[in-house]
């Protein structure tokens, strides 16, 4: 037992170590590859996992059970309340409409209407995991794009509270008579009337709340108090596993606990010590439940209902996209953004399978519907990758052209800016204004284009699109243009648009911002004069204010920093020309490490790092007292 | 050839139609080196080696301002502060400036009548360039008079001209060593080493 336990884990292990960097180094991402690697190792293809491939799935949904907690831990209330114009507007929107939809759409083909509605409410709900986790592989969680499908997959978290505690409600004629399953004899209130299950199913709520207010905070803090480590994992897991436990045994999804007791705990000091001890066995369960939804899509099943199963596939998400689409318009979004959006969402969610074997067990929907919908959802969720790819390869691309065709060409032709801005995110966003400030134009390059029309609107001109697009660039102005700022958000965009601008634009002046170091080493090899350490002049005042606080004078301890600053600069461009002297197989951590050490040293060697000897009098002192005065009176 | 220091200090040269015409006249002379301040130490970080360097390049000095509140504008205070050390510039053992020349070429605003006994300013200009002179003296080094262009404030275009002009016409003839030390420092401003200076003073 313990042996094939092992094996098991061998191969989904083995599964994923070679099937995701495959899908990731192909640009499909994580969630793609946990997919395929379950569909490889599936009882369809490999068989390397049979019928158990269901438990895992069980057992893998604690994965999304604690990214849930993870998700609520990130909200404080203030950050939800400042949201709640998308959260309930968007959200809310898009949860009813598609509903209200869907449930039309399953009466129109000759459904119950409580099955309808069940459906309806199912198929409303899109994949919090897959959709986060590929928003924050892409660095798009900030864009506006972004922000809108966050908001409204958190009003689809929080909606799976009611609409849990409505199903048993749909229950109309019979009390449930279907047996269901290996899952029903362990939730106590199965046989209770509807309204009672309501009840309790709100009760169980009202306690997490409840007991995460007043109970968890001193347990944290007498096992805190302990300083074991692995106590507070374990505490941390603990208190996961015991609200799933308590969830399943009330009948309630245990993700929707967990997400109530991380909003809980959003605001208590033990936030970020939860927040990463939890985050890895999520990441590997999260992993898990991908490659068990993988595993679990019933091949069998689609090939007995090719055209049923393939005709929702495509009506489900292209439905969803729609309703999508229209609610972002009119929350004014731009067009690729709300591309993105619509499209990222269009599939059916995790939470899908939670309610689906939830109505199985209310017997409000059979066997086989239930049975052809999974498949339906696997589907969709495994196809979300691909349509990313498919909107990002082909459909974004001609958007932001054809925006840039009707607005931008004519701005060109009545005056030059002397200076393009590449990327105005929160960097290049303030030198930019700074130029402003003093009259000196600018054309903007930017990826965010809701970004883009806002600066549009102010009169900016500003162009959406890559800044490494040689044609955007010569439509910018490069030609003419004296400066050139690069401020993109990867340093690797960043080399590429140096060397596209040395190469084609030998006119402009280069400035670029870097992240750390090794980013500067980048751009010196390059070529670059001048190179701007983000974080720099920030922590050397950061610096200056710590000497303040300790009793320093102000001017003293500025003065100290710049003297700093140019020892630091010095030092880099020392650290610069004899880098390549090193071996080659020092790794990055390591040679950052050796690196650090030579700053420390060349700081202990420089002894002018603090001496202002016009004002420091003390040889002029020593002379004066050696001098011989003639006595007073002669 | 004698080789010159223009250390020039002025926070706002953009405004200024004078000194710029006055800099444009000799910053690109031979033997002449233009050096400002404002632009080179915009947070006053004096780069003390580097000033020190360039003295000890140079035999003849020349601090260009504009004056304010009687005095030169502070980052030129600022260099006096922190470059004139003791033990390098004076002192025992400071003899790195010895016997180099030093003089101030400066703007006012108001007229030449206001620099004297019972006038706007009450003193005369050399009178206030006092903490100057000692301050080249304790150095070691040779003070001369100032250049100097009174009236600015109602300068126009072709009196700036004439200033510009003289003030090069004395720095290639130090440059040249036309000038001996006692003709130096017999006047009262340099200008007077130049004959065509006829101005009407307004």
């Amino acid at each position: 037992m313990e042996s094939n336990f092992l094996f098991q884990a061998f191969v989904y292990l083995l599964a994923a170590v070679i099937f995701v960097p495959i899908a990731k180094r192909l640009g499909l991402g994580s969630v793609l590859g946990y997919l395929i690697a379950g569909i490889i190792i599936g009882p369809f293809v490999m068989g390397f996992v049979g019928e158990e491939g269901k438990d895992i799935m069980h057992f893998a949904e604690f994965g999304v059970v604690m990214m849930l907690f993870l998700v609520g831990l990130e909200l404080e209330p203030s950050l939800l309340w400042r949201m709640r114009k998308p959260i309930v507007g968007l959200g809310g929107l898009q949860v009813l409409a598609s509903t209200v939809v869907f449930s039309l759409l399953a009466i129109a083909i000759g459904l119950h209407w409580n099955e309808a509605i069940a459906i309806g409410m199912i198929l409303a709900m899109s994949s919090t995991a897959i959709v986060l986790q590929t928003l924050n592989e892409k660095g798009m969680m900030q864009t506006s794009a972004g922000q809108n499908s966050f908001a409204v997959l958190l009003f689809q978290d929080i909606a799976v509270i009611p609409i849990l505690a409505l199903m048993p409600l749909l229950v109309v004629h019979q009390i449930v008579t279907e047996p269901s399953g290996e899952h029903g004899s362990t939730t106590l209130i199965e046989n209770f009337p509807g309204w009672l299950q309501t009840i309790s199913v709100l009760g169980a709520v009202a306690f997490i709340i409840f007991a995460g207010r007043t109970l968890v905070r001193p347990l944290l803090r007498f096992v805190a108090a302990t300083r074991l480590r692995e106590l507070f994992t374990a505490t941390a897991l603990l208190l996961v596993v015991g609200i799933t436990v308590l969830m399943t045994l009330v009948g309630l999804s245990p993700a929707l606990g967990t997400f109530l007791a991380g909003v809980v705990l959003a605001n208590s000091e033990y936030r970020h010590e939860l927040e990463s001890d939890i985050e890895p066995f999520k990441g590997l369960l999260l992993g898990l439940f991908f490659i068990a939804v993988g595993a679990s899509i019933n091949f069998r099943l689609i090939i007995e209902n090719p055209l049923l199963i393939a005709g929702l596939v495509v009506a489900i998400p292209l439905i969803k996209s729609i309703i999508l689409f229209i609610l972002g318009k009119s929350f004014k979004m731009g067009t690729d953004q709300n591309a993105i959006f619509s499209l990222g969402l269009s599939q059916v969610g995790e939470f899908a399978f939670v309610l689906l074997s939830f109505v199985l067990q209310l017997g409000i929907i059979n066997n086989e519907t239930v049975n052809i919908l999974m498949a339906v959802v696997a589907i969709t969720m495994a196809l979300t990758p691909l349509v990313n790819i498919i909107n990002e390869k082909l459909i974004i691309p001609r958007v932001g052209i054809k925006e840039k065709a009707q607005d931008i060409e004519p701005d060109i032709i009545d005056e030059k800016n002397p200076v393009i801005i590449a990327g105005f995110g929160r960097f290049g966003s303030i030198v930019g204004r700074f130029l402003k400030a003093n009259d000196v134009g600018t054309t903007v390059l930017d990826l965010d284009s809701d970004r883009v029309e806002l600066l549009r609107k102010l009169g900016r001109k500003v162009y959406y699109g890559d800044a490494t697009r040689y044609d955007l660039l010569k439509s910018a102005g490069a030609d003419d243009a004296k400066l050139i700022i690069i401020t993109l958000d990867t340093p690797e965009k960043c080399v590429m648009l140096v060397r596209i601008v040395k190469k084609h634009f030998p006119n402009l002046q280069i400035m670029v911002r870097a992240y750390d170091r090794p980013d500067s080493f980048q751009f010196m090899d390059e070529g670059i004069l001048h190179i701007y350490r983000e974080t720099l002049d920030t922590s050397l005042r950061m610096g200056v204010d710590a000497l303040n606080i300790l009793g320093h004078r102000t001017y003293r301890a500025t003065r100290l920093s710049r003297i700093f600053r140019k020892h630091d600069e010095m030092n880099l461009k020392k650290l610069a020309a004899v880098r390549h002297d090193r071996k080659e197989f020092i790794s990055t951590a390591k040679q950052s490490i050796s690196e650090l050490e030579e700053y420390l040293l060349a700081d202990m060697r420089a002894i002018d790092l603090n001496k202002d000897e016009g004002w420091d009098v003390e040889s002029l002192r020593e002379e004066v007292q050696n001098m011989q005065f003639p006595a007073p009176g002669n | 050839m004698a080789k010159v220091l223009v250390l020039f200090a002025h926070p706002m040269l953009e405004k200024s139609v004078t000194q710029i015409e006055l800099i444009k006249s000799i910053k690109d002379l031979y033997a002449v080196t233009f050096h400002d301040l404002y632009q080179l130490y915009p947070d006053y970080d004096i780069d003390v080696d580097r000033e020190q360097r360039l003295l000890i390049n140079h035999d003849i000095i020349v601090w260009q301002f504009p004056f304010y509140w009687y005095s030169c504008p502070p980052l030129l205070k600022q260099w006096i502060d922190l470059v004139l050390e003791h033990g390098w510039a004076y002192g025992k053992d400071g003899n790195n400036l010895k016997d180099k020349w030093l003089f101030n070429a400066i703007t006012t605003g108001g007229p030449q009548f206001g620099y004297q006994e019972g006038g706007f300013n009450k003193y005369s200009l050399n009178q206030f360039l006092a903490p100057f002179e000692q301050t080249v003296t304790l150095c070691k080094m040779t003070y001369l008079p100032p250049f100097v262009m009174h009236g600015t404030h109602r300068a126009n275009d072709q009196e700036r001209k004439v200033y510009a002009d003289n003030y090069k016409q004395i720095l290639i003839g130090l440059t040249q060593g036309k000038f001996t030390l006692d003709q130096l420092k017999k006047v009262s401003y340099l200008n007077e080493l130049i004959p065509s200076t006829v101005i009407s003073n307004n």
